[in-house]
Protein backbone atom coordinates (compact mmCIF):
# COMPACT_ATOMS: atom_id res chain seq x y z
CA UNK A 1 0.00 0.00 0.00
CA UNK A 2 1.15 3.53 -0.75
CA UNK A 3 2.70 5.28 2.55
CA UNK A 4 0.39 7.85 3.58
CA UNK A 5 1.51 10.83 6.41
CA UNK A 6 -0.44 12.14 8.86
CA UNK A 7 -2.60 15.07 7.31
CA UNK A 8 -2.99 18.16 9.39
CA UNK A 9 -6.31 19.79 7.68
CA UNK A 10 -8.95 18.45 5.59
CA UNK A 11 -7.80 19.79 2.38
CA UNK A 12 -4.64 17.91 3.34
CA UNK A 13 -6.25 14.40 3.63
CA UNK A 14 -8.43 14.50 1.09
CA UNK A 15 -5.35 15.77 -1.51
CA UNK A 16 -3.63 12.29 -0.44
CA UNK A 17 -6.55 10.39 -0.75
CA UNK A 18 -7.93 12.41 -4.39
CA UNK A 19 -4.97 14.76 -5.51
CA UNK A 20 -7.53 17.71 -5.07
CA UNK A 21 -4.81 20.06 -5.25
CA UNK A 22 -4.09 18.64 -9.10
CA UNK A 23 -7.66 18.38 -9.83
CA UNK A 24 -8.10 22.18 -9.25
CA UNK A 25 -5.11 22.76 -11.22
CA UNK A 26 -6.21 21.00 -14.33
CA UNK A 27 -10.03 21.69 -14.13
CA UNK A 28 -9.37 25.34 -12.94
CA UNK A 29 -6.39 27.42 -12.14
CA UNK A 30 -4.05 26.03 -14.49
CA UNK A 31 -6.45 26.00 -16.96
CA UNK A 32 -5.17 28.27 -19.71
CA UNK A 33 -7.79 30.77 -21.59
CA UNK A 34 -6.39 33.15 -24.35
CA UNK A 35 -7.03 36.54 -23.27
CA UNK A 36 -8.43 38.13 -26.32
CA UNK A 37 -12.17 36.30 -26.46
CA UNK A 38 -15.24 38.14 -26.25
CA UNK A 39 -18.80 37.77 -24.27
CA UNK A 40 -19.32 35.05 -27.40
CA UNK A 41 -17.13 32.84 -25.37
CA UNK A 42 -19.64 32.64 -22.27
CA UNK A 43 -21.99 30.92 -24.18
CA UNK A 44 -20.74 27.62 -22.87
CA UNK A 45 -20.84 28.68 -18.83
CA UNK A 46 -24.78 30.27 -19.88
CA UNK A 47 -25.68 26.67 -21.79
CA UNK A 48 -23.92 25.24 -18.30
CA UNK A 49 -26.14 27.32 -15.88
CA UNK A 50 -29.45 26.47 -18.20
CA UNK A 51 -28.95 22.94 -18.08
CA UNK A 52 -28.77 22.83 -14.53
CA UNK A 53 -31.81 25.08 -14.03
CA UNK A 54 -33.67 22.62 -16.96
CA UNK A 55 -32.63 19.66 -14.85
CA UNK A 56 -33.97 21.54 -11.04
CA UNK A 57 -36.98 22.88 -12.42
CA UNK A 58 -37.51 19.18 -13.86
CA UNK A 59 -36.90 17.01 -10.77
CA UNK A 60 -39.51 19.39 -9.00
CA UNK A 61 -41.89 19.17 -11.87
CA UNK A 62 -41.64 15.06 -12.16
CA UNK A 63 -42.68 14.84 -8.34
CA UNK A 64 -46.31 15.78 -9.42
CA UNK A 65 -46.48 14.58 -13.24
CA UNK A 66 -48.38 11.47 -14.45
CA UNK A 67 -46.97 9.81 -17.09
CA UNK A 68 -51.07 8.19 -18.34
CA UNK A 69 -52.73 9.34 -21.15
CA UNK A 70 -55.69 9.68 -19.23
CA UNK A 71 -53.80 12.06 -16.39
CA UNK A 72 -51.13 13.67 -17.87
CA UNK A 73 -52.70 16.93 -19.00
CA UNK A 74 -54.59 17.35 -15.96
CA UNK A 75 -51.62 16.37 -13.82
CA UNK A 76 -49.83 19.68 -15.64
CA UNK A 77 -52.08 21.81 -15.77
CA UNK A 78 -54.39 21.62 -12.97
CA UNK A 79 -51.95 19.88 -10.17
CA UNK A 80 -48.57 21.74 -11.03
CA UNK A 81 -50.29 24.92 -12.20
CA UNK A 82 -52.69 25.24 -9.99
CA UNK A 83 -52.15 23.14 -6.86
CA UNK A 84 -48.34 22.82 -6.17
CA UNK A 85 -47.20 25.87 -3.97
CA UNK A 86 -44.49 27.16 -6.73
CA UNK A 87 -45.92 24.80 -9.48
CA UNK A 88 -46.31 27.46 -12.08
CA UNK A 89 -42.42 29.01 -11.36
CA UNK A 90 -41.13 24.88 -12.12
CA UNK A 91 -43.28 24.85 -15.34
CA UNK A 92 -42.77 28.20 -16.33
CA UNK A 93 -38.66 27.87 -15.77
CA UNK A 94 -38.50 24.74 -17.57
CA UNK A 95 -40.61 25.75 -20.47
CA UNK A 96 -38.72 29.03 -20.88
CA UNK A 97 -35.78 27.57 -20.24
CA UNK A 98 -36.36 24.44 -23.12
CA UNK A 99 -36.99 27.47 -25.17
CA UNK A 100 -33.95 29.89 -24.75
CA UNK A 101 -31.67 27.04 -24.35
CA UNK A 102 -31.70 26.60 -28.36
CA UNK A 103 -31.01 30.48 -28.51
CA UNK A 104 -28.07 30.32 -26.68
CA UNK A 105 -26.87 27.07 -28.17
CA UNK A 106 -27.62 28.37 -31.94
CA UNK A 107 -25.65 31.28 -30.87
CA UNK A 108 -22.92 29.29 -29.81
CA UNK A 109 -22.74 27.38 -32.86
CA UNK A 110 -22.70 30.29 -34.78
CA UNK A 111 -19.74 31.81 -33.13
CA UNK A 112 -18.02 28.63 -33.75
CA UNK A 113 -18.54 28.98 -37.35
CA UNK A 114 -18.01 32.95 -37.29
CA UNK A 115 -14.39 32.18 -35.67
CA UNK A 116 -13.39 29.38 -37.35
CA UNK A 117 -13.62 27.43 -34.22
CA UNK A 118 -14.46 23.98 -35.50
CA UNK A 119 -10.75 23.66 -37.39
CA UNK A 120 -7.57 22.56 -36.98
CA UNK A 121 -7.34 20.15 -34.13
CA UNK A 122 -10.79 21.37 -32.72
CA UNK A 123 -12.69 19.19 -34.74
CA UNK A 124 -14.13 16.68 -31.80
CA UNK A 125 -15.01 20.06 -30.16
CA UNK A 126 -17.48 20.62 -33.00
CA UNK A 127 -18.68 17.28 -33.32
CA UNK A 128 -19.37 16.67 -30.11
CA UNK A 129 -21.30 19.53 -29.57
CA UNK A 130 -22.97 19.06 -32.66
CA UNK A 131 -24.38 15.38 -30.80
CA UNK A 132 -25.29 17.64 -27.78
CA UNK A 133 -27.22 19.50 -29.98
CA UNK A 134 -28.64 16.45 -32.05
CA UNK A 135 -29.72 15.28 -28.10
CA UNK A 136 -31.27 18.19 -27.17
CA UNK A 137 -33.59 18.75 -29.50
CA UNK A 138 -34.46 14.97 -29.40
CA UNK A 139 -34.90 15.84 -25.27
CA UNK A 140 -37.19 18.80 -26.56
CA UNK A 141 -39.28 17.37 -28.53
CA UNK A 142 -39.73 14.39 -25.96
CA UNK A 143 -40.35 16.86 -23.15
CA UNK A 144 -42.87 18.52 -25.93
CA UNK A 145 -44.77 15.28 -25.68
CA UNK A 146 -45.47 14.94 -22.15
CA UNK A 147 -48.57 17.71 -21.22
CA UNK A 148 -50.54 15.24 -23.60
CA UNK A 149 -51.90 18.18 -25.62
CA UNK A 150 -53.17 18.59 -28.91
CA UNK A 151 -49.77 20.10 -30.44
CA UNK A 152 -47.90 17.24 -28.32
CA UNK A 153 -50.28 14.70 -29.38
CA UNK A 154 -50.18 16.00 -33.55
CA UNK A 155 -45.88 16.68 -32.87
CA UNK A 156 -45.95 13.36 -31.63
CA UNK A 157 -47.67 11.72 -34.68
CA UNK A 158 -45.82 13.48 -37.42
CA UNK A 159 -42.38 13.14 -35.75
CA UNK A 160 -42.75 9.24 -35.12
CA UNK A 161 -44.81 9.16 -38.67
CA UNK A 162 -41.33 10.39 -40.30
CA UNK A 163 -39.25 7.11 -39.57
CA UNK A 164 -41.98 5.50 -41.92
CA UNK A 165 -40.45 7.19 -44.82
CA UNK A 166 -37.24 4.69 -44.38
CA UNK A 167 -37.45 2.20 -46.60
CA UNK A 168 -38.66 -1.08 -46.31
CA UNK A 169 -39.03 -1.16 -42.94
CA UNK A 170 -40.59 2.26 -42.35
CA UNK A 171 -44.63 1.45 -41.50
CA UNK A 172 -43.24 -1.45 -38.90
CA UNK A 173 -40.81 0.86 -37.37
CA UNK A 174 -43.94 3.27 -36.81
CA UNK A 175 -45.71 0.95 -35.22
CA UNK A 176 -42.64 -0.61 -32.75
CA UNK A 177 -41.68 3.02 -31.59
CA UNK A 178 -45.40 4.06 -30.76
CA UNK A 179 -45.78 0.74 -29.06
CA UNK A 180 -49.38 0.84 -30.82
CA UNK A 181 -51.07 1.50 -34.21
CA UNK A 182 -51.35 5.05 -33.68
CA UNK A 183 -49.63 7.32 -30.49
CA UNK A 184 -51.28 6.11 -27.72
CA UNK A 185 -50.39 5.39 -23.90
CA UNK A 186 -47.38 3.37 -24.48
CA UNK A 187 -45.89 5.97 -26.72
CA UNK A 188 -46.30 8.51 -23.83
CA UNK A 189 -44.16 6.50 -20.95
CA UNK A 190 -41.56 5.61 -23.21
CA UNK A 191 -41.21 9.20 -24.10
CA UNK A 192 -41.26 10.10 -21.06
CA UNK A 193 -38.43 7.47 -20.10
CA UNK A 194 -36.47 8.66 -22.60
CA UNK A 195 -37.41 12.61 -21.47
CA UNK A 196 -36.38 12.27 -17.54
CA UNK A 197 -33.82 9.27 -17.45
CA UNK A 198 -32.09 7.98 -20.97
CA UNK A 199 -31.48 11.30 -23.10
CA UNK A 200 -30.39 13.29 -20.01
CA UNK A 201 -27.34 10.61 -18.91
CA UNK A 202 -26.75 10.54 -22.84
CA UNK A 203 -26.74 14.54 -22.29
CA UNK A 204 -24.44 14.62 -19.44
CA UNK A 205 -21.79 12.03 -20.63
CA UNK A 206 -21.23 13.87 -24.20
CA UNK A 207 -21.10 17.41 -22.01
CA UNK A 208 -18.12 15.99 -20.45
CA UNK A 209 -16.92 14.88 -23.83
CA UNK A 210 -17.30 18.38 -24.78
CA UNK A 211 -15.84 20.06 -22.34
CA UNK A 212 -12.76 17.21 -22.16
CA UNK A 213 -12.64 17.72 -25.94
CA UNK A 214 -12.01 21.27 -25.16
CA UNK A 215 -8.86 21.14 -23.06
CA UNK A 216 -6.08 19.67 -24.89
CA UNK A 217 -6.93 21.55 -28.27
CA UNK A 218 -7.94 25.07 -25.77
CA UNK A 219 -10.23 27.62 -26.68
CA UNK A 220 -10.12 29.52 -29.66
CA UNK A 221 -9.48 33.16 -29.86
CA UNK A 222 -11.36 36.36 -31.92
CA UNK A 223 -8.26 36.62 -34.17
CA UNK A 224 -7.68 32.67 -34.93
CA UNK A 225 -4.14 32.94 -33.39
CA UNK A 226 -1.99 30.45 -32.51
CA UNK A 227 -0.95 30.60 -28.93
CA UNK A 228 1.66 28.44 -27.81
CA UNK A 229 -0.42 27.75 -24.46
CA UNK A 230 2.67 26.45 -22.47
CA UNK A 231 5.50 29.23 -23.07
CA UNK A 232 2.21 31.75 -22.15
CA UNK A 233 1.20 30.31 -18.91
CA UNK A 234 5.29 29.95 -18.09
CA UNK A 235 4.82 33.97 -19.02
CA UNK A 236 1.93 34.05 -16.59
CA UNK A 237 3.31 31.84 -13.49
CA UNK A 238 6.60 33.73 -13.64
CA UNK A 239 4.64 36.95 -12.71
CA UNK A 240 4.28 38.00 -16.48
CA UNK A 241 0.56 38.69 -15.78
CA UNK A 242 0.20 41.64 -18.85
CA UNK A 243 2.66 40.23 -21.13
CA UNK A 244 1.29 36.95 -21.44
CA UNK A 245 -1.30 35.80 -24.11
CA UNK A 246 -3.51 33.83 -21.43
CA UNK A 247 -5.46 33.81 -18.23
CA UNK A 248 -6.65 30.98 -15.81
CA UNK A 249 -9.90 29.56 -16.04
CA UNK A 250 -10.73 30.30 -12.42
CA UNK A 251 -10.69 32.84 -10.85
CA UNK A 252 -9.67 35.53 -13.72
CA UNK A 253 -11.76 33.85 -16.37
CA UNK A 254 -14.70 32.79 -14.66
CA UNK A 255 -15.39 36.44 -13.69
CA UNK A 256 -16.42 37.15 -16.79
CA UNK A 257 -18.64 34.30 -17.64
CA UNK A 258 -20.25 35.22 -14.43
CA UNK A 259 -20.96 38.58 -15.56
CA UNK A 260 -22.26 37.55 -19.07
CA UNK A 261 -24.32 34.71 -17.12
CA UNK A 262 -25.72 37.52 -14.34
CA UNK A 263 -27.05 39.31 -17.23
CA UNK A 264 -28.77 36.81 -18.85
CA UNK A 265 -30.71 35.22 -16.06
CA UNK A 266 -31.94 38.69 -15.86
CA UNK A 267 -33.25 38.05 -19.11
CA UNK A 268 -34.45 34.31 -18.06
CA UNK A 269 -36.15 35.58 -14.95
CA UNK A 270 -37.56 38.45 -17.19
CA UNK A 271 -39.46 35.65 -19.60
CA UNK A 272 -40.47 33.49 -16.91
CA UNK A 273 -42.20 35.99 -14.83
CA UNK A 274 -43.54 38.45 -17.64
CA UNK A 275 -43.30 36.68 -20.88
CA UNK A 276 -43.67 33.08 -19.80
CA UNK A 277 -46.57 32.45 -22.80
CA UNK A 278 -44.21 32.27 -25.89
CA UNK A 279 -42.87 28.78 -24.92
CA UNK A 280 -46.46 28.06 -24.45
CA UNK A 281 -48.57 27.43 -27.71
CA UNK A 282 -52.42 27.81 -26.85
CA UNK A 283 -53.50 24.82 -29.20
CA UNK A 284 -51.62 22.45 -26.20
CA UNK A 285 -53.72 23.78 -23.61
CA UNK A 286 -56.71 21.79 -25.63
CA UNK A 287 -56.27 18.09 -24.32
CA UNK A 288 -55.00 15.74 -26.77
CA UNK A 289 -57.26 14.09 -29.52
CA UNK A 290 -56.24 11.76 -31.68
CA UNK A 291 -59.49 11.91 -33.68
CA UNK A 292 -59.04 16.16 -34.66
CA UNK A 293 -56.22 17.86 -36.43
CA UNK A 294 -55.22 21.11 -35.20
CA UNK A 295 -55.99 23.34 -38.14
CA UNK A 296 -52.50 24.40 -38.33
CA UNK A 297 -49.40 22.31 -36.70
CA UNK A 298 -46.12 23.43 -36.26
CA UNK A 299 -43.44 22.55 -34.10
CA UNK A 300 -41.77 24.89 -31.63
CA UNK A 301 -39.52 27.73 -32.99
CA UNK A 302 -36.34 26.19 -32.85
CA UNK A 303 -37.12 23.20 -35.12
CA UNK A 304 -39.01 25.62 -38.02
CA UNK A 305 -36.26 25.87 -40.17
CA UNK A 306 -35.90 22.47 -40.46
CA UNK A 307 -39.42 21.75 -40.80
CA UNK A 308 -39.26 24.43 -43.43
CA UNK A 309 -36.43 22.27 -45.22
CA UNK A 310 -39.01 19.42 -44.98
CA UNK A 311 -41.61 20.73 -46.44
CA UNK A 312 -39.70 23.22 -48.65
CA UNK A 313 -40.46 20.43 -51.76
CA UNK A 314 -44.06 20.62 -52.58
CA UNK A 315 -43.74 19.10 -56.12
CA UNK A 316 -42.49 15.67 -57.46
CA UNK A 317 -39.20 16.39 -59.62
CA UNK A 318 -39.63 13.40 -62.11
CA UNK A 319 -40.40 10.21 -60.84
CA UNK A 320 -39.12 11.37 -57.08
CA UNK A 321 -41.91 12.26 -54.81
CA UNK A 322 -41.79 15.77 -53.38
CA UNK A 323 -42.43 13.35 -50.05
CA UNK A 324 -39.11 11.49 -50.39
CA UNK A 325 -37.12 14.75 -51.70
CA UNK A 326 -38.39 16.30 -48.44
CA UNK A 327 -37.49 13.96 -46.44
CA UNK A 328 -34.12 13.36 -47.88
CA UNK A 329 -33.22 17.18 -47.07
CA UNK A 330 -34.82 17.32 -43.74
CA UNK A 331 -32.12 14.16 -43.12
CA UNK A 332 -29.29 16.28 -45.04
CA UNK A 333 -30.10 19.46 -43.03
CA UNK A 334 -30.15 17.65 -39.80
CA UNK A 335 -26.41 16.30 -39.79
CA UNK A 336 -24.62 18.75 -42.18
CA UNK A 337 -23.62 20.75 -39.53
CA UNK A 338 -21.90 17.88 -37.96
CA UNK A 339 -19.94 18.03 -41.51
CA UNK A 340 -18.96 21.42 -41.05
CA UNK A 341 -15.02 20.59 -40.31
CA UNK A 342 -14.86 18.74 -43.96
CA UNK A 343 -17.38 21.01 -45.91
CA UNK A 344 -14.72 23.87 -44.98
CA UNK A 345 -11.85 23.00 -46.58
CA UNK A 346 -9.80 26.10 -46.20
CA UNK A 347 -6.84 25.62 -43.35
CA UNK A 348 -7.44 29.53 -42.16
CA UNK A 349 -8.41 30.09 -39.06
CA UNK A 350 -9.43 33.39 -38.61
CA UNK A 351 -12.65 35.51 -38.02
CA UNK A 352 -15.37 35.61 -41.22
CA UNK A 353 -14.81 39.26 -41.34
CA UNK A 354 -10.92 38.35 -42.29
CA UNK A 355 -12.19 35.55 -44.92
CA UNK A 356 -13.41 37.97 -47.58
CA UNK A 357 -16.25 35.31 -49.24
CA UNK A 358 -16.73 33.39 -46.45
CA UNK A 359 -18.06 36.58 -44.30
CA UNK A 360 -20.78 37.01 -47.27
CA UNK A 361 -21.53 32.98 -47.18
CA UNK A 362 -21.95 33.50 -43.77
CA UNK A 363 -24.30 35.76 -43.37
CA UNK A 364 -26.13 34.38 -46.38
CA UNK A 365 -26.38 31.32 -44.04
CA UNK A 366 -28.15 33.16 -41.08
CA UNK A 367 -30.39 35.34 -43.02
CA UNK A 368 -31.33 32.11 -44.79
CA UNK A 369 -31.95 30.56 -41.70
CA UNK A 370 -34.24 33.07 -40.41
CA UNK A 371 -36.12 32.91 -43.53
CA UNK A 372 -36.70 29.47 -42.65
CA UNK A 373 -37.92 29.82 -39.23
CA UNK A 374 -40.15 32.19 -40.31
CA UNK A 375 -41.68 30.64 -43.28
CA UNK A 376 -41.68 27.41 -40.92
CA UNK A 377 -44.21 28.93 -39.28
CA UNK A 378 -46.53 30.05 -41.96
CA UNK A 379 -49.37 27.98 -44.04
CA UNK A 380 -47.38 26.44 -47.20
CA UNK A 381 -49.63 27.87 -49.88
CA UNK A 382 -49.24 30.05 -52.73
CA UNK A 383 -46.44 32.20 -52.18
CA UNK A 384 -45.32 30.83 -48.99
CA UNK A 385 -44.46 27.60 -50.58
CA UNK A 386 -42.21 29.20 -53.32
CA UNK A 387 -40.74 31.21 -50.72
CA UNK A 388 -40.18 27.88 -48.64
CA UNK A 389 -38.59 26.25 -51.50
CA UNK A 390 -36.17 28.51 -52.74
CA UNK A 391 -34.72 29.18 -49.00
CA UNK A 392 -34.63 25.43 -48.84
CA UNK A 393 -32.42 25.48 -52.05
CA UNK A 394 -30.19 28.06 -50.71
CA UNK A 395 -29.51 26.44 -47.17
CA UNK A 396 -28.89 23.16 -49.25
CA UNK A 397 -26.63 24.24 -51.86
CA UNK A 398 -24.98 27.08 -49.62
CA UNK A 399 -23.72 24.29 -47.43
CA UNK A 400 -23.07 21.58 -50.14
CA UNK A 401 -21.97 23.60 -52.90
CA UNK A 402 -20.76 26.96 -52.11
CA UNK A 403 -18.72 26.59 -48.57
CA UNK A 404 -16.58 24.40 -49.93
CA UNK A 405 -15.88 26.01 -53.28
CA UNK A 406 -15.33 29.47 -51.31
CA UNK A 407 -12.75 27.63 -48.93
CA UNK A 408 -11.20 25.91 -51.49
CA UNK A 409 -10.17 28.84 -53.32
CA UNK A 410 -9.60 30.22 -50.08
CA UNK A 411 -7.08 27.90 -49.50
CA UNK A 412 -5.04 28.06 -52.53
CA UNK A 413 -4.64 31.69 -52.08
CA UNK A 414 -3.48 30.90 -48.35
CA UNK A 415 -1.30 28.25 -50.09
CA UNK A 416 0.37 30.51 -52.68
CA UNK A 417 0.64 33.66 -50.46
CA UNK A 418 2.98 31.59 -47.90
CA UNK B 1 3.72 -19.92 -29.90
CA UNK B 2 1.11 -22.54 -28.57
CA UNK B 3 0.53 -20.42 -25.74
CA UNK B 4 -0.48 -17.68 -28.11
CA UNK B 5 -2.28 -19.56 -30.21
CA UNK B 6 -4.52 -20.96 -27.00
CA UNK B 7 -5.03 -17.46 -25.92
CA UNK B 8 -6.98 -16.44 -29.22
CA UNK B 9 -8.83 -19.32 -28.92
CA UNK B 10 -10.15 -18.50 -25.44
CA UNK B 11 -10.53 -14.64 -26.94
CA UNK B 12 -12.70 -15.84 -29.40
CA UNK B 13 -14.92 -17.93 -27.40
CA UNK B 14 -15.52 -15.43 -25.03
CA UNK B 15 -16.29 -12.88 -27.47
CA UNK B 16 -18.57 -16.02 -29.20
CA UNK B 17 -20.81 -15.70 -25.66
CA UNK B 18 -20.84 -11.92 -25.60
CA UNK B 19 -22.03 -11.45 -29.33
CA UNK B 20 -24.68 -14.26 -28.09
CA UNK B 21 -25.75 -12.43 -25.18
CA UNK B 22 -25.58 -9.01 -26.81
CA UNK B 23 -28.02 -10.36 -29.44
CA UNK B 24 -30.25 -11.65 -27.28
CA UNK B 25 -30.54 -8.95 -24.96
CA UNK B 26 -31.07 -6.59 -28.16
CA UNK B 27 -33.78 -9.09 -29.18
CA UNK B 28 -35.29 -8.75 -25.69
CA UNK B 29 -35.04 -5.20 -25.68
CA UNK B 30 -36.81 -4.75 -29.30
CA UNK B 31 -39.50 -6.93 -27.90
CA UNK B 32 -40.42 -4.71 -25.12
CA UNK B 33 -40.79 -1.89 -27.31
CA UNK B 34 -43.20 -4.48 -29.22
CA UNK B 35 -47.17 -3.27 -29.20
CA UNK B 36 -48.44 -5.11 -26.45
CA UNK B 37 -50.33 -8.39 -27.11
CA UNK B 38 -53.71 -7.06 -26.03
CA UNK B 39 -53.06 -3.86 -28.18
CA UNK B 40 -52.43 -6.32 -31.13
CA UNK B 41 -55.95 -8.05 -30.41
CA UNK B 42 -57.56 -4.62 -30.53
CA UNK B 43 -60.79 -5.57 -31.23
CA UNK B 44 -62.78 -4.92 -34.96
CA UNK B 45 -65.29 -2.54 -35.49
CA UNK B 46 -68.66 -2.52 -37.04
CA UNK B 47 -69.88 -0.35 -38.86
CA UNK B 48 -73.60 -0.47 -40.25
CA UNK B 49 -73.64 1.83 -43.65
CA UNK B 50 -77.34 1.18 -44.73
CA UNK B 51 -78.48 4.54 -42.49
CA UNK B 52 -76.05 6.46 -44.55
CA UNK B 53 -77.39 9.36 -46.99
CA UNK B 54 -76.29 9.72 -49.97
CA UNK B 55 -73.31 12.27 -50.34
CA UNK B 56 -72.99 11.73 -46.30
CA UNK B 57 -70.10 11.98 -44.77
CA UNK B 58 -68.72 10.20 -41.62
CA UNK B 59 -65.57 9.22 -39.71
CA UNK B 60 -65.43 6.22 -37.15
CA UNK B 61 -62.89 5.04 -35.62
CA UNK B 62 -60.69 1.94 -35.65
CA UNK B 63 -57.22 0.97 -33.83
CA UNK B 64 -57.48 4.47 -32.92
CA UNK B 65 -57.61 5.66 -36.45
CA UNK B 66 -59.87 7.57 -38.26
CA UNK B 67 -61.83 5.77 -40.86
CA UNK B 68 -63.33 7.92 -43.70
CA UNK B 69 -66.31 6.39 -45.04
CA UNK B 70 -68.46 8.74 -47.83
CA UNK B 71 -71.49 7.62 -49.96
CA UNK B 72 -71.19 8.75 -53.02
CA UNK B 73 -74.09 10.70 -55.04
CA UNK B 74 -74.52 10.60 -58.29
CA UNK B 75 -72.61 14.18 -59.03
CA UNK B 76 -69.57 12.92 -57.01
CA UNK B 77 -66.92 11.50 -58.54
CA UNK B 78 -66.17 7.77 -59.27
CA UNK B 79 -63.28 5.70 -59.38
CA UNK B 80 -63.62 2.37 -60.16
CA UNK B 81 -60.49 1.31 -59.10
CA UNK B 82 -60.62 2.75 -55.60
CA UNK B 83 -64.44 3.16 -54.53
CA UNK B 84 -66.15 -0.24 -52.65
CA UNK B 85 -69.73 -1.06 -54.09
CA UNK B 86 -72.37 -2.70 -51.18
CA UNK B 87 -75.13 -3.59 -53.64
CA UNK B 88 -76.13 -0.46 -56.03
CA UNK B 89 -74.12 1.61 -53.33
CA UNK B 90 -70.86 3.53 -53.92
CA UNK B 91 -68.63 4.00 -51.21
CA UNK B 92 -64.99 5.25 -50.53
CA UNK B 93 -63.36 3.79 -47.72
CA UNK B 94 -60.12 5.27 -46.54
CA UNK B 95 -57.85 5.42 -43.55
CA UNK B 96 -58.12 9.43 -42.50
CA UNK B 97 -54.31 9.92 -41.86
CA UNK B 98 -52.63 11.87 -44.58
CA UNK B 99 -49.74 9.39 -45.92
CA UNK B 100 -47.68 12.36 -45.76
CA UNK B 101 -46.76 12.54 -42.13
CA UNK B 102 -50.12 11.44 -40.71
CA UNK B 103 -52.39 14.38 -40.12
CA UNK B 104 -56.42 14.16 -40.77
CA UNK B 105 -57.53 16.43 -43.91
CA UNK B 106 -60.79 17.91 -43.50
CA UNK B 107 -63.85 16.83 -45.77
CA UNK B 108 -64.78 20.06 -47.69
CA UNK B 109 -67.97 18.92 -48.82
CA UNK B 110 -68.03 22.29 -51.33
CA UNK B 111 -64.95 21.30 -53.14
CA UNK B 112 -65.32 17.77 -52.94
CA UNK B 113 -61.52 17.32 -51.35
CA UNK B 114 -59.70 16.52 -48.52
CA UNK B 115 -57.40 19.17 -47.59
CA UNK B 116 -55.01 18.49 -44.79
CA UNK B 117 -54.50 21.65 -42.49
CA UNK B 118 -50.39 20.65 -41.83
CA UNK B 119 -48.78 20.94 -45.18
CA UNK B 120 -51.74 21.54 -47.39
CA UNK B 121 -52.02 17.97 -48.94
CA UNK B 122 -55.25 17.61 -50.74
CA UNK B 123 -56.75 13.88 -52.07
CA UNK B 124 -60.51 13.94 -54.16
CA UNK B 125 -63.28 12.23 -53.60
CA UNK B 126 -61.70 9.04 -54.06
CA UNK B 127 -58.90 9.78 -51.81
CA UNK B 128 -56.28 9.96 -54.77
CA UNK B 129 -53.42 12.68 -54.47
CA UNK B 130 -54.37 15.94 -56.23
CA UNK B 131 -51.56 18.62 -54.53
CA UNK B 132 -49.04 18.93 -52.25
CA UNK B 133 -46.52 16.33 -50.86
CA UNK B 134 -48.75 13.41 -50.09
CA UNK B 135 -46.96 10.49 -51.79
CA UNK B 136 -49.44 8.07 -52.87
CA UNK B 137 -53.30 7.79 -52.25
CA UNK B 138 -55.25 7.40 -48.64
CA UNK B 139 -54.63 3.99 -47.35
CA UNK B 140 -57.55 1.59 -47.52
CA UNK B 141 -57.67 -0.42 -43.95
CA UNK B 142 -58.54 -4.25 -44.10
CA UNK B 143 -61.73 -4.87 -44.25
CA UNK B 144 -65.18 -7.27 -45.20
CA UNK B 145 -68.33 -7.01 -45.74
CA UNK B 146 -71.29 -8.71 -43.77
CA UNK B 147 -74.59 -7.62 -45.58
CA UNK B 148 -74.64 -3.97 -45.28
CA UNK B 149 -72.24 -3.98 -42.77
CA UNK B 150 -68.53 -2.85 -42.38
CA UNK B 151 -66.24 -4.75 -40.61
CA UNK B 152 -63.13 -3.05 -40.27
CA UNK B 153 -59.99 -5.26 -39.39
CA UNK B 154 -60.38 -8.50 -41.09
CA UNK B 155 -59.42 -9.01 -45.04
CA UNK B 156 -62.76 -10.10 -46.84
CA UNK B 157 -62.48 -11.14 -50.54
CA UNK B 158 -63.94 -7.36 -51.18
CA UNK B 159 -61.06 -5.88 -49.76
CA UNK B 160 -58.60 -8.11 -51.46
CA UNK B 161 -60.50 -7.78 -54.97
CA UNK B 162 -59.91 -3.56 -54.14
CA UNK B 163 -56.10 -3.78 -52.92
CA UNK B 164 -55.42 -6.51 -55.68
CA UNK B 165 -56.83 -3.40 -58.50
CA UNK B 166 -55.64 -0.36 -57.14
Amino acid sequence: MAHFEKANSVGEWLDQRLAVNKLMKVMMTEYWIPKNINFLWAMGVVLMTMFTVLLISGIFLLMYYKPDTKLAFDSVNYTIMQEVYFGWLWRHMHAVAASVVFLVIYIHMFTAIYYGSYKRGREMIWISGMLLFVTFSAEAFSGYMLPWGQMSYWAAQVITNLFGGIPFIGDELVIWIRGNFYVADSTLTRFFMLHVLLLPLVIMGIIGLHFYSLRIPHVNNQEGEEIDFDAEAEKYKAGQKKESKVIPFWPVFLSKDLFVMGVFMIFYFYLVFYHYNFAMDPINFDPANPMKTPAHIYPEWYFLWSYEVLRGFFFDVGPIAAMDIGLAAFGIANVIFFLMPVLDRSPVVKPAHKRGPFFIWFWILVVDMIVLTIWGKLPPTGINAWIGFFATIVFLVSLLVALPAITKKEAERAGGAA
Amino acid sequence: MADQGRRDFIGMVFGGVAAVGGVASLYAMKRTWDPLPSVMAAGFTTVDLSPMKEGEFRTVQWRGKPIFILKKSKEMKKCDDRDLMVGNEDYLIAIGLCTHLGCIPAWEADKQIFKCACHGGEFDACGVNTFGPPPRPLDIPPFKIEGTKLVLGEEGPEYKKLVGKA
